[in-house]
């Protein structure tokens, strides 16, 4: 606090303080910023002042409390509240919070997962795993099954990650979904750092990025017509560090890909990709046995593992302090397909 | 493994949460100051260092400059297509970085379009807001909107980035001219004698790093600390108040799982018999500080306040001897007390009577403007209310701070209105409370958030003439 004392900018304050003004709630900023002196109560307040804290809520702490209280609000506000739930690590955190918001009583909503049909098998088992532990009922969107009926058709490249957008918004429609809960976080993308926490969304599913409502102290707006919904990102706030802490810190389990494991991958794209059933390597493309681990799961065919040691919790969150990568950029082959690649699945009505 | 000894493992320690805002006018280098602020921190990874720097050589940044440091800093933060197309910030975007002190939140505010909507949305959630003036220009019209919308928003601590020292030759003269006006609109103002905490001008260059994350040789004249020393140092809203105001704790929902428990939490041992009859009010403590045994008051609409004692203060599992904001937790009460949503519990004996007579500051933020007579609704707290808009009293012009007769708002206008409501509310005046004294005016029609309101007193009430509007 020191530093602030000795500005000689600061002037103002120093005006202030030689004529204290008598500040409604017993503040005199000057001293409290440089923390010589305790504030004083208003002098005939109706109420004592307690003690100075002197735990403060770490960032995690308030992280979590500020995404309780979305939860809540949505549940409290919107008929039929969902959450997407894909087994990776942002959507088992934010059951995680959902468990912890309605506590002693159980989840009040159901999962909805949109199933690419390129699974890591270990990500569905613990998906099921998951579902049984809390009781919860799951929906499933299956991009398969539109690709069966000829309402969606595979990609040249192979990915299905956008391909998605269809069965969600169709999950949605037919389960009368008003608002659907999502693992998105601002530091993901460029777009995802202009996203609200409550977004609404038009009978196509479309982010209007241009036209958004104000999003103001505490108070969200959930207000929607008949048609609309809204996408909820209660972790918005939240970086892919403060995530990993808080999984050490709640002792979270998470599917085992997650964590260093030796796997066969071949390299495509300056990326380790899985050999599986979906992503099989061409004819020049040489598979190697390597220790790896996943930063993020989605769609086998487009996720790219990283190279890596970390075999525990702690090890993964050195490992991410450290790295020099942003997460989709490291292991997402979608991202790179062009600058507003995000931007334009999301205005889709992708998540 | 236990979360200590992880803790330990990682060597990671225990940060603070700061959000803070910034705001400037067009070309003050806002953007470049936010890019300087991520990237001198560390903030920017090689991937997206590497798009910004093959973006910017595209479009000959830099003109000839030598060097791969010409990169344009501005595109770290321009998220949007139409944003990098047109060179202009459109939207709030939020930028994340952390120090070893601190986890920082940045909302980088537009200063292009709609500059009062963005700046009172920033502002809103902020403990800190950097306002950016041109050291060229020095302090415009539009600094002088900005700091008006932070007096009445009571953000506490406002920063000034004197930005582009390196153009005007490092000069002391110039610096010190520009922050003897910027303390003349402070005092015209009457920020720091109420609104704000503080007050501190720092000259900088972004786009060189003077000053932006370590201090600068270039400004020797200059004693202060950089921008990020500040930022690091600065206590947080809720720190600076929690302790100092009564507790309000609007309730979000009922936790009554009359039976339906939670299946991991009966598999970890719950005792099924014990929660039988268990019910608890969740929510977010907005303001204050609530221990067991407490007294407090419950505020319904259209019932007498009734007393009575917290018993309890849940957290998932584990029971708090005391609550402080921004925790959201569930409360225990002693009696058997009919609560829903949308009331409030508050501290005993520390709050009036709830009124259904609304005078407040708008900030009107919707193309679609305020006339009087108009139904709106009401968002206060966890309650959502219909109103009639009675009339319009006035109209702040932003650059005189005068009152001017006013009969609608348009976007962007911020003024005065009277506003009955369809139910009482437990309105504070937004002066002493930035939480309880906060609403949103919405449109019953498409449901968009038409204003950001701020409780006054009612006239008459006269407990702080400073607060003009």
């Amino acid at each position: 606090m020191s530093t602030l004392s000795t500005t000689t900018t600061d002037g103002y304050a120093s005006t202030a303080d030689a004529a204290p003004a008598p500040s409604p709630r017993g503040i005199r900023p000057a001293d409290d910023a440089r923390g010589s002196d305790r504030p004083d109560a208003t002098p005939g307040a109706a109420y004592a002042v307690p003690a100075l804290r002197s735990d403060r809520l770490s960032s995690l702490d308030t992280l979590e409390s500020e995404a309780i209280h979305i939860i809540r609000e949505v549940v409290a506000e919107f008929e039929r509240p969902a959450l997407l739930f894909s087994g990776g690590k942002d959507s088992v955190v934010m059951l995680h919070l959902a468990t912890k918001a309605f506590w002693p009583g159980k989840v009040p909503f159901p999962v909805l997962h949109v199933d690419t049909g390129h699974n890591f098998p270990e990500v569905i088992e613990f998906r099921d795993r998951t579902v049984e532990r809390l009781g919860l009922k799951l929906v499933v969107g299956s991009v398969q099954e539109f690709i069966d009926r000829g309402e969606l058709s595979e990609r040249a490249d192979g990915t299905r990650n956008p391909l998605q957008t269809v069965p969600l918004l169709d999950a949605i429609q037919r389960n009368k979904f008003d608002a659907v809960f999502g693992g998105g976080r601002r530091d993901e993308d460029k777009a995802r750092a202009k996203e609200r926490i409550l977004s609404l969304r038009d009978e196509f599913g479309q982010w209007d990025p241009r036209n958004q409502r104000p999003e103001l102290w505490n108070l969200y707006n959930g207000r929607h017509t008949v048609g609309q919904h809204v996408r909820a990102f209660p972790i918005s706030n939240w970086t892919e560090l403060d995530v990993w802490r808080y999984i050490e810190r709640e002792n979270i389990e998470l599917p085992g890909l997650y964590y260093a494991h030796e796997r066969e991958v071949f390299e495509r794209d300056g990326m380790w990709r899985a050999v599986g059933e979906v992503s099989m390597p061409l004819p020049h493309e040489e598979v190697v046995t390597k220790l790896v681990r996943y930063r993020t799961v989605g769609d086998m065919s487009c996720t790219g593992a990283v190279v890596s040691d970390a075999r525990t919790v702690a090890d993964v969150v050195v490992e991410v302090a450290a790295s020099t990568l942003t997460e989709r950029g490291a292991t997402r082959a979608d991202d790179r397909i062009s600058e507003a690649a995000m931007e334009d699945r999301k205005k889709d009505g992708y998540f | 493994m236990s979360t200590e000894t992880s803790l330990l493992e990682t060597g990671l320690r225990e940060s603070t949460l700061f959000r803070f805002a910034t705001a400037g006018s067009v070309d003050d280098g806002k953007s470049t100051l936010v890019g300087r602020l991520l990237h001198d921190s560390k903030a920017i990874l090689a991937d997206q260092l590497d798009a910004v720097a093959r973006t910017s050589a595209d479009r000959g940044f830099g003109g000839g400059a030598a060097g791969s440091q010409a990169i344009d800093l501005a595109l770290l933060t321009d998220g949007l297509r139409a944003e990098r197309e047109q060179g202009i910030t459109i939207d709030v975007a939020y930028r994340y970085f952390a120090t070893d002190r601190r986890s920082f939140i940045l909302a980088d505010c537009p200063g292009h379009v709609q500059y009062t909507k963005n700046t009172v949305t920033g502002a809103s959630t902020a403990d800190a807001v950097v306002v950016l003036i041109d050291a060229r220009k020095g302090v415009l019209e539009q600094t002088r909107r900005h700091l008006s919308v932070l007096q009445l928003l009571r953000v506490a601590h406002v920063i000034v980035a004197v930005n582009k020292i390196d153009l005007v030759e490092f000069s002391e003269s110039v610096f010190r001219e520009i922050e003897t006006d910027v303390q003349k609109v402070a005092r015209e103002l009457g920020l720091g004698s109420d609104g704000i905490a503080d007050l501190v001008v720092i000259p900088v260059s972004a786009l060189d790093g003077d000053n932006v994350v370590d201090r600068s040789e270039r400004t020797p004249w200059y004693s202060g600390p950089a921008l990020l020393e500040v930022l690091e140092t600065l206590p947080a809203a809720d720190e600076l108040e929690s302790h100092l105001e009564s507790f309000r704790f609007p309730v979000q929902l009922v936790i009554r799982p009359q039976g339906a428990l939670a299946p991991d939490a009966v598999a970890a041992g719950l005792d099924v018999e014990a929660y039988r009859d268990y019910r608890a009010y969740a929510g977010q403590v907005t303001e204050g500080t609530v221990k067991i045994g407490d007294k407090v008051t419950v505020l319904s609409p259209g019932a007498e306040p009734r007393n009575t004692t917290v018993t309890g203060i849940d957290f998932a599992g584990s029971e708090l001897a005391e609550a402080t904001a921004p925790q959201s937790v569930a409360l225990r009460l002693a009696d058997d007390i009919d609560i829903a949503r949308g009331d409030t519990i508050a501290a005993a004996g520390t709050v009036r009577e709830s009124s259904a007579d609304l005078y407040a500051a708008l900030c009107w933020l919707s193309p679609k403007p305020l006339r009087e007579g108009s139904k709106v609704l009401v968002k206060h707290g966890t309650r959502t209310v219909q109103a009639l808009v009675r009339n319009v009293t006035g109209k702040l012009d932003l650059a005189t701070f005068d009152v001017q007769p006013a009969s609608s708002l348009e976007l962007n206008d911020i003024g005065n209105a009277q506003l009955r409501l369809a139910a009482p509310l437990p309105l504070e005046n937004y002066l002493h409370h930035r939480r309880t004294g906060a609403f949103l005016v919405i449109d019953p029609a498409d449901g968009n958030t038409l204003a950001a309101g701020l409780v006054k007193d009612h006239p008459g009430d006269h407990e702080d003439e400073r607060y003009v509007i």
